[in-house]
């Protein structure tokens, strides 16, 4: 056939099927185009769906059932058609009764091999005793050495669609919304629900699955259309309801908490809607049932409201010749409009005076139906209405068990089960005419915007965000007393299953002769049989399928619909993308100051936890021995800090850590571990006394975050009483450590103000001062990788000017960056431990060699009894140092120390040999493990850490450590943990002239966390971006602002004089702006540059009171940034919870939040009518920050605007 | 997604929240029995019911504080003692 010949028989075939102008019909005669279907052209209009254009074209045959591969055609003709599966493009499984053609869609049919005519796999059919009730439990199973073998069949045998490999990744969205009540179902219930509830005030969002709002009245006649056209025209009136077609709610979970999927958004897959709604009205309407016969999967068969559909909104004729079964009105209404339409309509059979059905006759086309009288009809549409099935889902998932009602051939919902913020209308609420149906849902609407508002109240009532005015305003009628109308259930007759058997389950081509068999092999519960024969659960999850497996179950096991009970509904209510579920991926990093250098110079990135850090910069062994011999710096900007501030700060510290801080001298540094209760170790660090009253403590990189709020934990909730405040101050700074026995001659060039003679500033003590013209710089003596080594921390935005200073400065040095593996040799070299990698969550502080810094004779610590009780019973593993007697032979970490057991052959002694587990070897255990290991390029030789059982921790035993590949060495314990330098003379070597240098530095231009956009200017010292933009919604980097935090007693006299509560904002006197940004904390931003005088005027406000205040400089500590413009509530929805209207954050609300899954600081600050937000997060994460914002922006127009000088 | 009633910052997800553990007195650790202390450290009433619990609100106002959740129904109330 030539293509000419192609299109005119297609074009001649779109006259075949498609009928004259219908008054309900959603397509658009005045334009027609052309898509593909498996290759060939096919015409379609707008409105079309995939399937009702092919069936406009005369096409029956859709896809291929999933196991007997069996022809199948139309038979709901909406979103769940089973029938209907397609591959479009690049994505499958797409719902083709549903899903609307485009011009020039390539859409083929899949689960199909090797074409839709010629199935081979339609041989299944024929070799049944293969795919038999429950052969997922039977077939291919054994023997296992073939499983390869049947998995290669059986994925060409998937009930699915090809994904290919290449196919680009999709934009995924996401948002958050807060409606008053959500309208699941935009039928007329819904409709007159939601209209109801937004006249009696609540913010509305109406969620319909279909293209249109209207339901059943779309298919309906003049009547039902004219109400849809008053319907409509309604919800299009009344403010305060956001319609979403296309959109289904997916499931309810707990404090009403929906999710909603929006579907066919323009450059989006989907959009999953997380909506915390405060009552739900659930208005799903009732889904027509398929009848079980004999050749009831046959194409051409179809339900009564598939017919209806066809007809009445795409202009379909369904048939030729018809046979209609029915068992109530929308039956008899089918056959109606099958007449008016000019369908020849053969036979109508009144299930109601016992008509039925026996079979369907045919293959790929129904030929004839045999009827229940005996007589053969010959037809090519069998039309079906045998009942309605009520998806009563999200009641389900609200607590609500449904119950059947024999009368009406259905399960119903039991409402006196259901919390108050759910409330059923329409066809799953009762029977009645449309008007009945439309009061009811009149009054529930009504009902659930009253509830919702009495919702509302509660919660404004303990929002710190609202003004003082804004509390009154909450208290509306919240008379809960709507008289809601009794809906009546119908009679209807009870019909399942004919004389014959047929499918049950069209997707997972389960028939009700499958169900009986298994009743028959011993499954009883209709919740076994599920599982065993995967009745309901295909794609449409039960919707289709439910209440005819639970019919034929009773009817197998000799018991009644309502004995046998239903199936659990689950989430999700209809089946969604993955990508909608992963949404975009969030997850926030962090980066130091340095980082600009580290990529100019190919650091290898290392990801800790959130950090991305240098691992190193091409050879750590080479970095190693630059240190040893040299001068090295690296970037320590992830070593946790915490800045701490107040009379009782000793206290805390003597409470936290093992050991002693009540004589730690101003200027002094001092190791500390901390313990949990359980006395397992659980981070260290040091911590030095800068002031009187003023403390300085680090923690590990990674245990930062736990460690602040385990102090907190123990101020908040143990020792209120005790004055201290805690502010983290980890990206406060940027943290360089300087190390190597050249480094006292390398700082010295760069500091100012700093004797950094040994006599003055010796190992452990702590200064502050200038280093290469940065003020303000701490700087630690102290000695992670056993060399002389000075720590500096430097106000974080100076951070790369200090940095670039000391490689500068000490080239002529040698000095050279190294990077976290050159860290990890150097300190594994000194035998200094790291907590998590050396320790686990079992190891106790003794177990860690820690015996030393363990003070048993103070009153009270965390972990002294269990301390106590390990010092006193010594049998604890040890950390001790092991060199493999093959110096060559670097054992992988994790590798276990082994031993004999203790009594081979005999019974084993329990109290000694407990903790072993025999490994592999009868007569071995596991003793130890190492723990640490690295080759040392220092004494070219492999060195570890590991732990070790008591019994052999003593210095010089020889040790068996099973490799992972099964070989056995031999290591010897060592004497000291260090293999390098055990007695610490590296620390004290005495170099170079410290001080030879006295020039003044220059400390450059300070620099935010964030990229400035180019062009690019200095203001007050800082770097930043001059770009303008007039876009109607922009984003700034407001960084440079000074940020001052405050912290005092909540209500008290501090409070009283910023004038600002927690959860407000306000600008005061001096035009800075005081944010109540936690209880007894405060951020207050004042212009760029006036930092120290701000400072400077709140310590003085606080000097005068009579309490506990503090005042603390995190200029450097924040990344800043600024929204404007009218969306900016719209691009914060899509990162954020919280709910950001008016009633709840109001203009001037300060409200700390996760966005982005960022802890962020979220202001409203509108300017003139726009609304704006400042956002301020921790510096590191600001760059991160700033892009996603930039793209949640980016569909509303986002652009960057530059650093406004004027004003904050 | 849970809401919980922070005392602070009013109703927010749960996710924003770190549990903290079923509430207890911390014993005095110089006159406790290691028996008693053991007692603190591993064991927990967990009933099917309402319990008092600690939660920590890290995404939010940084507090602690004590909250009646229904380890059945995950109903909250706030503990009166609301701070």
């Amino acid at each position: 056939m030539t293509q000419q010949t192609a299109r005119t028989t297609a074009a001649t075939a779109i006259d075949r099927m498609r009928l004259g102008p219908q008054p309900g019909e959603v397509i658009d005669r005045s334009a027609t185009f052309r898509f593909r279907w498996n290759g060939r052209e096919y015409p379609a209009h707008p409105g079309d769906t995939i399937v009702s254009a092919l069936a406009a074209a005369g096409e029956r045959v859709f896809s291929r059932s999933y196991k007997y591969h069996r022809p199948r055609g139309v038979l709901t003709a909406s979103y769940l058609d089973p029938g209907a599966m397609v591959q479009v493009g690049d994505e499958p499984n797409v719902r083709g009764a549903h899903r609307l053609v485009e011009a020039g869609m390539d859409v083929r049919s899949q689960n199909t091999w090797p074409s839709l005519r010629f199935d081979v796999k339609a041989v299944n059919g024929l070799a049944g005793r293969f795919l038999s009730t429950g052969f997922y439990y039977k077939t291919f199973i054994k023997p296992e050495r073939l499983w390869p073998a049947y998995e290669k069949v059986l994925q060409r045998f998937v009930h699915a669609g090809q994904v290919s490999p290449d196919t680009p990744h999709g934009y995924y969205d996401k948002r958050y919304a807060h409606p008053d009540v959500l309208v699941a179902g935009g039928g007329p219930a819904g409709l007159s629900a939601a209209v109801a509830a937004a006249r009696a005030g609540a913010q509305v969002m109406l969620v319909e699955e279909e293209h249109q709002l209207g339901g059943h009245l779309r298919w309906g006649g003049e009547a039902d259309l004219a109400l849809l056209s008053e319907l409509t025209g309604l919800v299009a009136a009344t403010p305060g309801i956001e319609v979403l077609t296309d959109s289904v709610v997916l499931g309810r979970y707990d404090d009403n908490w929906v999710a909603v999927v929006q579907r066919n958004l323009p450059g989006v897959g989907e959009r999953l809607i997380k909506a915390r709604a405060k009552t739900i009205v659930a208005a799903p309407g009732l889904i027509e049932r398929p009848y079980v016969f004999d050749g009831n999967d046959t194409p051409g068969v179809m339900l009564s409201t598939a017919v209806r559909r066809l007809i009445n909104l795409h202009a379909v004729r369904p048939g030729r010749r018809a046979v209609v079964l029915s068992a109530n009105a929308d039956g008899d209404t089918a056959a109606a409009d099958l007449a008016r339409v000019g369908v020849d309509v053969a036979r109508v059979v009144d299930a109601r005076t016992g008509g039925d059905v026996v079979r369907a006759l045919g293959r790929k086309n129904l030929r004839a139906v045999e009827l229940g009288d005996g007589s053969t009809v010959e037809c090519d549409l069998l039309v079906t209405a045998t009942g309605w099935t009520a998806p009563t889902s999200l009641l389900n998932m609200s607590g609500d068990k449904p119950v059947y009602d024999p009368r009406a051939a259905r399960f119903v919902p039991d409402p006196s089960q259901l919390p108050d913020d759910m409330l059923p209308a329409g066809g799953i609420a009762g029977d009645g005419t449309v008007a009945q149906l439309v009061d009811h849902a009149d009054a529930v609407g009504r009902k659930a915007a009253r509830r919702a508002a009495g919702t509302a109240a509660g919660w404004h009532a303990t929002v710190p965000t609202r003004r003082d005015t804004d509390k009154a305003d909450t208290v509306q009628d919240r008379d809960d007393e709507v008289e809601v109308p009794e809906l009546e259930m119908a009679a209807h007759p009870e019909m399942f299953r004919a004389a014959t058997h047929g499918i049950v389950d069209f997707s997972e081509d389960v028939s009700s002769k499958d169900l009986h068999a298994a009743v028959k092999e011993g499954y009883g519960s209709v919740e076994l049989v599920k599982r065993y024969t995967t009745a309901t659960m295909g794609p449409p999850q039960g919707k289709l399928e439910t209440v005819n497996t639970v019919a034929i179950v009773a009817e197998a096991t000799g018991s009644t619909v309502a004995q046998t009970g239903t199936t659990t509904w689950r989430p999700p209510y209809a089946p969604v993308t993955l990508g909608a579920l992963a949404g975009r991926i969030f997850e926030p990093v962090r980066y130091s100051p340095m980082q600009p250098w580290h990529e100019a110079h190919s650091a290898a990135p290392l990801v800790a936890g959130q950090w991305i850090r240098p691992d190193h910069y091409g050879d750590p062994d080479a970095e190693v021995r630059a240190v040893r011999e040299g001068v090295g710096i690296i970037d320590v900007t992830p070593i946790g800090k915490l800045d701490l501030r107040g009379p009782d700060v000793a206290k805390l510290l003597n409470l936290l850590y093992v050991n002693k801080w009540s004589k730690l001298g101003i200027g002094r540094v001092r190791y500390g571990v901390m313990c949990a209760d359980d006395g397992v170790v659980m981070d260290d660090g040091v911590t030095g006394r800068l002031g009187a009253e003023h403390y300085l403590m680090s923690t590990t990189s990674s245990g930062a975050a736990a460690v602040w709020e385990w102090v907190e934990n123990w101020l908040q909730t143990e020792h209120p009483e005790w004055d201290v405040h805690v502010t983290p101050v980890t990206t406060a700074y940027a943290s360089i450590n300087v190390a190597g026995p050249r480094s006292r001659e390398l700082v010295g060039r760069l500091a100012e103000g700093v004797d950094l003679d040994p006599e003055t500033f010796g190992y452990m003590q702590v200064r502050t001062g200038t280093v290469a013209g940065v003020e303000d710089c701490v700087l630690w003596r102290i000695g992670f990788t056993g060399e002389l080594s000075y720590e500096l921390h430097v106000p974080a935005a100076h951070g790369l000017h200090v940095w670039e200073a000391l490689a500068e400065a000490g080239s002529d040095l040698g000095v050279a960056a190294f990077g976290v593996e050159a860290q990890r040799i150097l300190r594994l070299e000194k035998g200094h431990l790291i907590v998590g990698q050396d320790t686990d969550g079992l190891t106790q502080a003794y177990s860690a060699g820690l015996d030393w810094a363990i003070k048993l004779d103070k009153d009270d610590f965390v972990g002294k009894p269990e301390l106590a009780w390990q010092a006193q019973h010594a049998d604890y593993p040890k950390l001790v140092g092991l060199q493999p007697v093959d110096p060559a032979v670097v054992p992988p970490e994790a590798s276990q120390i082994i031993t004999e057991t203790c009594s081979q052959g005999r019974s084993i002694n329990p109290e000694t040999c407990s903790q072993g587990r025999s490994i592999n070897t009868p007569g071995s255990r596991i003793a130890g493990r190492i723990t640490s290991s690295r080759h040392s390029p220092t004494l070219g030789r492999a060195i570890c850490l590991g732990q070790l059982e008591p019994a052999l921790a003593t210095p010089g035993t020889e040790v068996t450590v099973r490799l992972p590949d099964g070989r056995d060495i031999t290591a010897r314990v060592t004497e000291h943990l260090a293999a390098v330098d055990p007695e610490g003379h590296r620390q004290h070597v005495v170099s170079g002239d410290a001080s030879d240098d006295s020039h003044r530095h220059s400390r450059g231009a300070a620099r935010s966390p964030i990229a400035p956009a180019e062009p690019r200017d200095e203001v007050h010292g800082w770097e930043v971006s001059a770009r303008r933009s007039t876009a109607e919604l922009t984003i700034s980097d407001a960084t440079p602002l000074a940020k001052i935090a405050v912290r005092a007693p909540v209500g008290g006299a501090m409070q009283q004089a910023l004038g600002v509560p927690f959860g407000r904002m306000a600008r005061d006197r001096d035009g800075a702006l005081v944010i109540g940004s936690g209880p007894g904390e405060w951020l207050v931003l004042a212009p760029a540059g006036t930092g120290a005088s701000t400072r400077q005027r709140l310590e003085g406000a606080a000097d005068g009171l009579d309490e506990f205040a503090t005042v603390t400089d995190l200029t450097h500590g924040r990344a800043l940034m600024r929204l404007c413009g009218a969306r900016s509530a719209d691009l914060l929805a899509k990162v954020c919870g919280v709910d950001l209207s008016d009633a709840v954050t109001p203009e001037g609300a300060a409200f700390r939040t996760s966005v982005a899954r960022l802890v962020t600081d979220v202001v409203r600050d509108d300017s003139g009518t726009a609304p704006g937000y400042l956002l301020h997060c921790e510096r590191s994460s600001g760059q991160y920050l700033f892009d996603a914002l930039l793209d949640a922006g980016a569909e509303f127009g986002i652009e960057i605007d530059g650093f406004s000088t004027a004003g904050i | 997604m849970m809401l919980l009633p922070c005392p602070w910052c009013g109703p927010r997800n749960v996710s924003e929240f770190r549990y903290a553990g079923e509430a207890g007195t911390r014993p005095e650790p110089g006159q406790a029995t290691p028996e008693q202390w053991r007692r603190y450290l591993y064991f927990h009433t967990n009933p099917a019911g309402w319990v008092r619990e600690s939660w920590y609100h890290g995404a939010g106002c940084r507090r602690y504080f004590p909250l009646e959740r229904h380890t059945v129904s995950n109903e909250t109330r706030a503990t009166g003692e609301s701070r």
